[in-house]
């Protein structure tokens, strides 16, 4: 089978009465389920013997890319290598058969890795205490909102605003508004960092009102904050606290803790600095750690610790990095995007050119004649066997396209990549329609991303409906 | 090039109005369509909302992004181009010939504080 046309859905290839099982037989007597728990009509299941069942999801997994078939620089997304030691780990099946509701008691090994894995975090982000309630980043957002709304009521002191940079990911003023704060937006200098003199204007004139600010560091252009000190002891001053989105915190590892920079509140995305495949969107966790003191501050968000499985590989990649190589991750994956912003911006147009931390931003190609977009560029890699990067984020730039490779990469991996973009960038010029066409290799081609939003058909009962109009 | 068209008030953040004795008809610009791309939705307030000057009032996503849309004026909303509710892609068609809020003006000297076409292109060639 030609697997680059595979596209079937299972229930396309039912067939009426066909069956892959038998079950045993019956020795236990019937029962009658009460008509009040019965189904009003039979379950719709697609019915299909099991050599079509095994063929069918084989070629739809070979349909997949992840960061095990390929480079996969999603810039914002740290998609490292998810090293095999930590799936045989969380596939240990007394940790896995564990039910969250069974006794305490029988459940101590579990509860003694949290508690080594909140160790490891205090030690690698100098903050006191962590919470391992939440199940992904941006929940973390607000677990860690809600920590400093409680901080302040504490204290009788009502607080509602929270200062976010205009580079922030949309998760942060997103988390703000669940939490029922309001945001205020501090803006970026030409350099793409925060704009310290537009913070002190914030501060004198709501600063009474501030109950947190957050910020990512680096930003969301892999920059690095130089001025974190000042800010954070501006945000103090008025009586706020400091709120770190640990998204990147990768290329932190081993060289800087948000502790240490005056962070108060954090989140980490396990899924993202500590590896667990979380390329379908999850699953994630997202624990938020407190400096001592506001530990009791922490909500109720969940009655469960998050997804243990993930912490379990978290734990694993930490243990197996060891105290001496967790420190060589941010360096590494600060040299590799370096390499690649390097051998790229005579092509690309690099806004701010300076050294970046774990990635940087093109502002798509630097010969715009073209009319080749950084959306024809992402596709077009798709031809060449890349994920594409992050693109048309952050939204400070019109072509941005974020480029995040991670420590993992060899020199030769990061050097084919630097050689097709230059391809690309040579193509716009001398086969524009052949880019702009992009992907031609791929199950599908280019999609009609205005129909997508406007009209998006998500299920299969749509789809029918849709065939036979 | 993108077009930009003498006579209209232009804000910063590339919305313009057209004053018609008390009123002002806001849209995006010719510019603002452009960097956005391929328009999917448009969020109208509705008749009878205040819009304050320098304040959100609505959003227009497209394919790229979601963007806040900042009245350039204060008033009250007389009338919404419902017309985008179905097309939204007016607005990447003819960004100036598709208005989308009408506003009666409570404050007329706010326009003052706005740019005219000739500034205005020189803040977007920045």
């Amino acid at each position: 089978m030609n697997n680059k046309l595979y596209g079937n859905l299972i229930f396309e290839l039912s067939k009426e009465g066909r069956k892959g099982y038998s079950l045993p037989k019956n020795n236990f007597g019937s029962y009658e389920i009460p008509a009040s728990m019965q189904r009003a009509e039979e379950a719709q299941l697609p019915e299909c013997d099991e050599m079509t069942v095994v063929r069918h999801y084989t070629n739809l997994s070979n349909n997949n890319f992840g960061v095990d078939t390929g480079f996969y620089p999603l810039g914002s997304w740290t998609m490292k290598y998810n090293p095999k030691i930590n799936e045989e780990m969380a596939a240990l099946p007394k940790f896995q058969c564990l039910h969250p509701e069974q006794p305490a008691a029988t459940t101590k090994g579990a509860l003694a890795l949290v508690s080594l894995l909140e160790r490891s975090l205090c030690e690698l982000t100098g903050l006191a205490h962590f919470t391992f309630k939440p199940y992904a980043g941006a929940h973390g957002e607000l677990t860690g909102l809600m920590t400093i709304d409680n901080y302040h009521r504490s204290c009788g002191d009502v607080r509602k605003k929270v200062i976010v940079p205009d580079s922030a990911h949309g998760t942060n003023p997103a988390s703000a508004a669940v939490c029922g704060l309001e945001i205020v937006e501090v803006k970026s200098l030409a350099d793409g960092t925060v704009d310290f003199d537009d913070l002190q204007r914030i501060v004198a004139e709501q600063g009474a009102e501030i109950a947190a600010m957050m910020m990512t560091n680096p930003n969301t252009l892999g920059l690095f904050e130089t001025r974190i000190p000042e800010i954070a002891k501006l945000i103090h001053g008025c009586g706020g606290l400091m709120y770190y989105d640990g998204a990147n915190l990768n290329p932190m590892l081993g060289a800087c803790r948000p502790g240490d920079m005056g962070f108060d509140v954090m989140h980490i995305n396990l899924h993202k600095t500590f590896s667990t495949p979380h390329g379908g969107g999850g699953p994630g966790a997202g624990p938020v750690g407190v400096r001592e003191g506001l530990q009791e501050f922490f909500p109720f968000v969940s009655p469960y610790y998050g997804n243990f499985g993930v912490m379990m590989r978290a734990y694993a990649y930490i243990l197996s990095l060891g105290r001496e190589h967790v420190k060589e991750v941010g360096p590494l994956a600060v040299l590799n995007a370096n390499y690649i912003k390097e051998s790229l911006k005579d092509v690309y147009e690099l806004p701010i050119d300076t050294i970046c931390c774990h990635e940087f931003v093109f502002d798509g190609l630097k010969d715009k004649s073209t009319g080749v977009t950084t959306m024809d560029v992402a596709k077009r890699l798709l031809d060449y066997g890349y994920h594409a990067p992050t693109i048309y984020f952050p939204l400070l730039f019109h072509e941005s396209l974020m480029i995040e490779p991670t420590e993992n990469e060899s020199k030769e991996t990061l050097d084919a990549f630097i050689d097709v973009m230059r391809r690309i960038a040579e193509e716009a010029r001398t086969n524009p329609d052949e880019v702009k066409s992009a992907p031609h290799t791929t199950p599908i081609g280019r999609v009609d991303d205005v129909l997508a939003a406007k009209k998006p058909i998500t299920t299969y009962r749509q789809l029918k409906a849709e065939a036979q109009l | 090039m993108s077009k930009v068209i003498e006579g209209l008030y232009y804000s910063e953040s590339h919305e313009y109005v057209r004053v018609e004795g008390e009123y002002g008809f806001i849209g995006i610009t010719d510019y603002a369509q452009h960097a956005l791309g391929n328009v999917v939705y448009v969020d109208m307030p509705e008749v009878d909302d205040e819009v304050t000057a320098g304040e959100e009032f609505g959003a227009v996503e497209s394919v790229k992004a979601a963007s806040d849309l900042i009245s350039p004026v204060s008033g009250t909303v007389v009338e919404v181009n419902e017309a985008l509710e179905d097309e939204p892609e007016l607005l990447n068609k003819d960004a100036f010939g598709n208005w989308i809020i009408k506003v009666q003006l409570s404050d007329p000297a706010e326009l003052d504080a706005l740019m005219d076409a000739k500034a205005y292109e020189s803040h977007c060639a920045e």
